[in-house]
């Protein structure tokens, strides 16, 4: 049994991580104040959506979980052994009718639950068109050694580590890689998607606001990975039109030996402008990998495995 | 001819990097002292007689405790490089790391906390554990056991064999992802160190989950049918079938990998028709089940804690049981919540996010069990029942961050973001961990002899504890913010205050190991008012303490018979005279043929990643030439007659109930 | 008892690791039926295959399970001789299936059809080859075994042997079964 003074010098140290853990408590909340929670803070209806699920499921499961932590505390603390007031049932039987309540209990929450994912699921796929009165624009990305490669079919330019398009217009991207694989991921517009070489991928975004959005490359692929962003602006229509029209002006044309130097690997690239006239440039990036003969393009959609 | 007699090996492969010379100096300069004082005090024979060729699972047990501590040391030093850089990286600043530094730093430092420290800590527990629950003398397969400590010390000798030859690890995260590991972008040898290491202990850990198998299923005492097993023991069970389930398609998976690289095969390469989405498919159908390899004894230890420490027997035994069986069974149907985001359609998507969330169910329902026999009992609260309150408050965080991210909608957010890295360090940390250290505190007394020091216990647990949330909840928040993980460099915006927080979380939870540390110092000095001479310190349930402490070798002089669920309970309770009618038994004999075995084995895995041919043919027919000399021993047992166990019993002072 | 009790043990822990050992190849044959057409503009897999062949192999190996089979039989009569003359012919049918398998592998490769060629030869040679390699293993074990029954005739403890080698040699002509059916004449529908 510890006499009193190691009890004491207990109960200062317990105090002192109490003090500890406050602070510690404070100095997070001051540091997060004024940060941008990129998740919390959508500018798009995907990643509205998404925010909306996070806080659903959350609150959900939170209708379980604070009971049960206030319960196990409470009980810690009641049947103590130093309270020899609390009833004591050393042998106690079990019953079922117990037992199965609160299995029922986790049953019907995770049931709840598996209806959220599978109706979100389905809600959020990102192979699915936005429904939008504006026509979709495409991009083709192509995530390179250490860069992304954007690749307007449409509009005939091509861009580096930068995005620019109108707000309120769907957007489909067209995801592959020249590179071991990656993931494409711009925060505040949405979630993420493999590139993966010899395949292709989709994701459906939009944006609602004006704005500039971080992207990022959420995969490792080697060295230069974190030097791997990339800015997403979202304009208006007229905008965009006119920055269009600047780009495909820009002195730098992507053709095949551009395209060779942009597959070497470099490190935090800047951007960079192309107009381009290849329009079999995606489709090849994604071919070579299943050269010497060509055969039909590999679809993710609807399989596990290919 | 150079090239014949060393392979890829160079000049340059020597240490000549700060961290190579430094790490190699420290680990020779280590093995010097140990090697010095063992010779100074002439302990190299008792050493190799009584301890390295043992087959006697308790002492091979504190050998696996003791080398996942030292990896332990190795883990946290790549914990603390990481953090280090992460915090001075940001903006125009780039820390003190290389990119490429950096990511083979955080490669090794998830591969040992997984395969060296976290597995290594259970498989001791389980080694020390499960015969004396069970009342066997030893495992179904003694060589075996011997055998798979030194496929897992080998593989532990090459994780960290880069040092010395060589100066790269792996820099492609901790499961080597192909194309990435594909000799096309990773043409050194660090993920041929990273193939090996991982092969050779994975064969050890498969070789230990077929012996724990055949152990539980066919040698408890008379008596003990399974739903009469204590709770550590069956989920022991679950776990080992899961390794004699899992551990094959790791092998296998690996060894396609090596195959690509080394004989140019193309199995995962992304041209010549190669698919590298079956890598992920393969290794994380391997990778899921093995997060519940870790977890399901953690969860056996707190029920036994619980109990034990509830004075009370556990609520529901059937439900636990049930829940561990379970988890076991929905383990195989979860993979493909590690990619939601490869562009699966919709349908298989939410399949394998409910999967994931009906695995929630039993893991949940345990909370329950583990409150109702709280409830109207008279909980002790020492060390392990303060472990188990922690894991409480961070299994039950992690869990909702887990059901969180099997949401695909909400995953294509979260995935490969700082939050999954926080969520599942919550997991193994929170929920593996602390139950590894409350088990370690728990059995301490029955494998020394003498009890923990509580005080330096607790002091600990808070370190941790504290530790823990400062250095996880900013990770949390920076998932939030869209860090993704594995960023050796950030621009400023913000992060680097969270990182610097977390940052000084590792430093409480440092002070908090070497706080235990300490504790097993100081309660080694004070053993004398700590002793355990009843071999029943905690007035336990189960028939570990129904022996001494330590037990002897053979355990049990007479293996009880067992009526009831809480055996050795029932047993104290009837209070039947000692029996004296001792028998003859066979127990194994020590054997160095693991040693031997295993270290051909490792030479195969060195000569492979440095494709030194001729080394390659002599670790295999070595290890050959092992397996055949061993096959030809027959009397591969002793019998301790009748006489000697009177006298051995006779001879223990303190000799307990039984 | 304990004796038996030992044996029991033993042969249970080496079903166990039959099974270990039916998810490494289950591994393999997923690999093979996901890269089998994946042969980067080469010709198809079944192109390649000489069946008479195969079928050749096929049923030596099932012979030589049999043949196994009536050793274990004479193992039971405790006729060292039948028992030593049986696993000779076992060995011997072992090799010359090894024989056949290599001198096929050679002969593709020597065609330009190497493991290195595409995904699908990779997948094919790994299976078929982690196979032989097997046998290779099952020939060295009943090698020792001999040996071993030559100089401490049939005691207990070999007799025990040779019932788990028994097992896995039926084990690994299952899985040729499934090698046959599902690499050689599935395609050929």
């Amino acid at each position: 049994m510890p006499n009193r003074a190691t009890k004491t010098t207990q109960k200062v140290i317990i105090a002192c991580f109490i003090l500890i853990a406050t602070d510690v408590a404070l100095v997070i909340l001051l540091l997060v104040h004024g940060s941008n929670f990129a998740l919390l803070n959508p500018k798009g209806p995907i990643a509205s959506q998404q925010r909306k699920l996070i806080f659903t499921a959350v609150l959900l499961m939170l209708t379980l979980v604070i009971p049960v932590f206030i319960a196990t505390f409470f009980i810690a603390w009641k049947y103590r052994a130093g309270n020899k007031k609390a009833k004591y049932t050393p042998d106690e039987k079990h019953s079922p009718l117990t037992t199965f309540s609160w299995w029922g209990i986790l049953i019907a929450l995770v049931c709840v639950l598996a209806t959220l994912n599978w109706k979100s699921t389905h809600a959020l796929d990102p192979y699915k068109p936005l429904p939008s009165q504006a026509s979709p624009i495409t991009i083709q990305v192509v995530s390179l050694r250490w860069k992304w490669l954007f690749i307007y079919p449409e509009q005939h330019i091509a861009t580096v580590n930068f995005i620019e398009f109108a707000n309120h217009t769907p957007i489909n991207f067209v995801l592959t890689s020249d590179a071991p694989m990656n993931s494409f991921w711009i925060p505040q517009l949405g979630g993420q998607m493999y590139s993966m070489a010899g395949m292709q991928t989709q994701l459906h975004l939009m944006a609602d606001e004006i704005g500039e959005y971080q992207g990022s490359a959420a995969e490792i692929n080697g060295a230069g990975f974190a030097g791997m962003k990339f800015i997403a602006k979202s304009v208006t229509e007229a905008d965009f039109n006119q920055w269009v029209q600047a780009v495909k002006q820009s002195p730098f044309v992507l053709n095949q030996q551009e395209y060779d130097k942009l597959v070497q690997a470099s490190s935090d690239n800047p951007r960079k402008f192309y107009s381009y006239t290849d329009p079999n440039l995606f489709d090849n990036i994604m071919m070579k990998f299943m050269m010497p003969i060509s055969s039909p393009a590999m679809h993710m959609h609807g399989m596990i495995m290919p | 001819m150079t090239n014949f007699i060393f392979g890829k090996i160079t000049l340059d492969a020597l240490p000549h990097a700060w961290y190579t010379i430094g790490a190699s100096a420290s680990i020779l300069l280590g093995a010097g002292v140990v090697a010095f004082f063992i010779t100074y005090y002439k302990r190299w024979t008792w050493l190799w007689k009584e301890w390295l060729t043992s087959t006697d699972p308790k002492k091979i047990g504190i050998m696996y405790i003791i080398v996942a501590t030292l990896m332990f040391l190795r883990g946290a030093i790549d914990a603390g490089m990481i953090w280090l850089q992460q915090i001075f990286s940001s903006g125009a600043h780039h820390g003190y790391l290389t990119p490429d530094h950096f990511q083979q730093v955080f490669t090794a430092h998830g591969d040992i906390m997984i395969f060296f420290v976290t597995m290594g800590f259970l498989f001791g527990l389980l080694n020390i554990i499960v015969p004396l629950q069970i009342g066997a003398r030893d495992l179904a397969f003694p060589f075996l056991n011997s055998l798979g400590f030194w496929l897992y010390v080998a593989g532990a000798l090459l994780i960290n064999m880069f040092f010395m030859i060589g100066g790269d690890f792996a820099a492609v995260g901790w499961l080597a992802q192909p194309p990435l590991s594909e000799l096309q972008f990773n043409p050194g040898v660090g993920v041929d160190y990273w193939i090996w290491s991982l092969q050779v202990s994975g064969l050890g850990t498969l070789i230990g989950g077929i012996n724990f198998l055949v152990t539980i299923l066919k040698m408890r005492a008379p008596g003990m049918t399974l739903m009469k097993m204590p709770l550590f023991t069956w989920n022991a069970l679950c776990s080992s079938v899961l390794i004699v389930s899992i551990f094959p398609i790791l092998s296998m998976t690996i060894a396609l990998l090596f195959a690509d690289r080394y004989f140019g095969m193309h199995f995962f390469t992304s041209d010549f028709g190669g698919n590298p989405m079956m890598y992920i498919n393969l290794i994380w159908s391997w990778g899921h089940p093995e997060v519940y390899v870790l977890i399901l004894p953690a969860f056996g230890i707190f029920s036994e804690v619980v109990s034990t420490f509830s004075q009370k027997r556990l609520y529901s035994y059937v439900s636990l049981v049930i829940a561990a069986l379970a988890i076991t069974a929905l383990s195989f149907s979860v993979w493909l919540h590690h990619f939601f985001t490869m562009g699966a359609a919709a349908d298989v998507n939410a399949f394998f996010g409910i999967m994931t969330m009906f695995i929630a169910i039993p893991t949940g329902s345990q909370i329950f069990n583990w409150l109702l026999t709280m409830y109207r009992g008279r909980i002790i609260f020492t060390t392990p029942m303060y472990w188990f309150l922690g894991f409480v408050a961070t299994f039950t965080l992690g869990g909702m961050a887990g059901v969180l991210l099997s949401l695909p909608g909400a995953d294509f957010q979260l995935h490969n973001s700082l939050f999954l890295v926080a969520h599942f360090h919550t997991m193994i940390v929170g929920g593996a961990l602390f139950g590894i250290f409350a088990g370690i505190t728990y059995w301490f007394p029955k494998v020394t002899g003498f009890k923990l020091n509580e005080t330096l216990g607790k002091y600990a647990f808070w370190c941790w504890i504290c530790g823990f949330f400062t250095a996880f909840v900013p990770l949390y928040l920076l998932g939030f913010m869209g860090a993704t993980r594995r960023l050796d460099h950030y621009d400023a915006s913000g992060w680097q205050g969270l990182f610097i927080v977390a940052g000084v979380g590792l430093v409480i939870i440092c002070c908090g190991a070497l706080l235990q540390i300490l504790q097993i110092i100081i309660s080694f000095r004070q053993r004398k008012k700590n002793l355990d001479l009843t071999g029943d310190p905690w007035n336990g349930r189960s028939l570990e303490w129904a022996t001494s402490s330590p037990p002897p070798f053979y355990n049990f002089a007479i293996i009880p018979a067992v009526t009831n669920r809480d055996a050795f309970w029932e047993i104290k309770k009837e209070g039947k005279p000692v029996s004296t009618n001792y028998q003859d038994i066979h127990m194994p004999k020590n054997t160095a043929m693991g040693i031997y075995l295993s270290g051909f084995v490792f030479l195969v895995g060195f000569a492979f990643v440095w494709h030194i041919t001729w080394l390659i043919v002599v670790g295999l027919i070595g290890s050959i030439m092992c397996v055949i000399i061993r096959s030809f021993e027959e009397e591969t047992e002793y019998v301790v007659t009748a006489a000697e166990i009177a006298q051995i019993e006779a001879n223990r002072k303190n000799y307990g109930k039984i | 008892m304990e004796k038996f009790d030992t044996q029991n043990k033993v042969i249970f822990g080496f079903w166990v690791y039959l099974m270990t050992d039916l998810i490494m190849f289950a591994v393999l044959f997923a690999t093979f039926a996901v890269l089998r057409g994946n042969t980067y503009g080469g010709l198809p897999l079944s192109s390649l295959f000489s069946l008479p062949l195969v079928l050749k192999e096929t049923l030596i190996l099932l012979t030589s399970s049999f043949t196994c089979g009536l050793s274990l039989l004479a193992v039971n009569h405790e006729n060292t001789k039948q028992t030593i003359g049986w696993l000779l012919v076992t060995f011997g049918l072992g090799v010359s299936f090894l024989v056949l398998e290599l001198s096929e592998f050679s002969h593709l490769i020597a065609e330009g059809h190497s493991f290195q060629t595409n995904a699908a030869l990779s997948s094919y040679f790994s299976l078929v080859g982690t196979h032989g390699l097997h046998i290779a293993v099952g020939l060295l074990w009943l090698l020792v075994a001999l040996i071993q029954i030559w100089v401490k005739g049939l005691s207990p403890h070999i007799a025990s042997k040779l019932t788990r080698f028994s097992l896995f040699w039926h084990f690994l002509d299952v899985i040729w079964i499934f090698i046959f059916t599902i690499v050689y004449l599935v395609p050929l529908k």
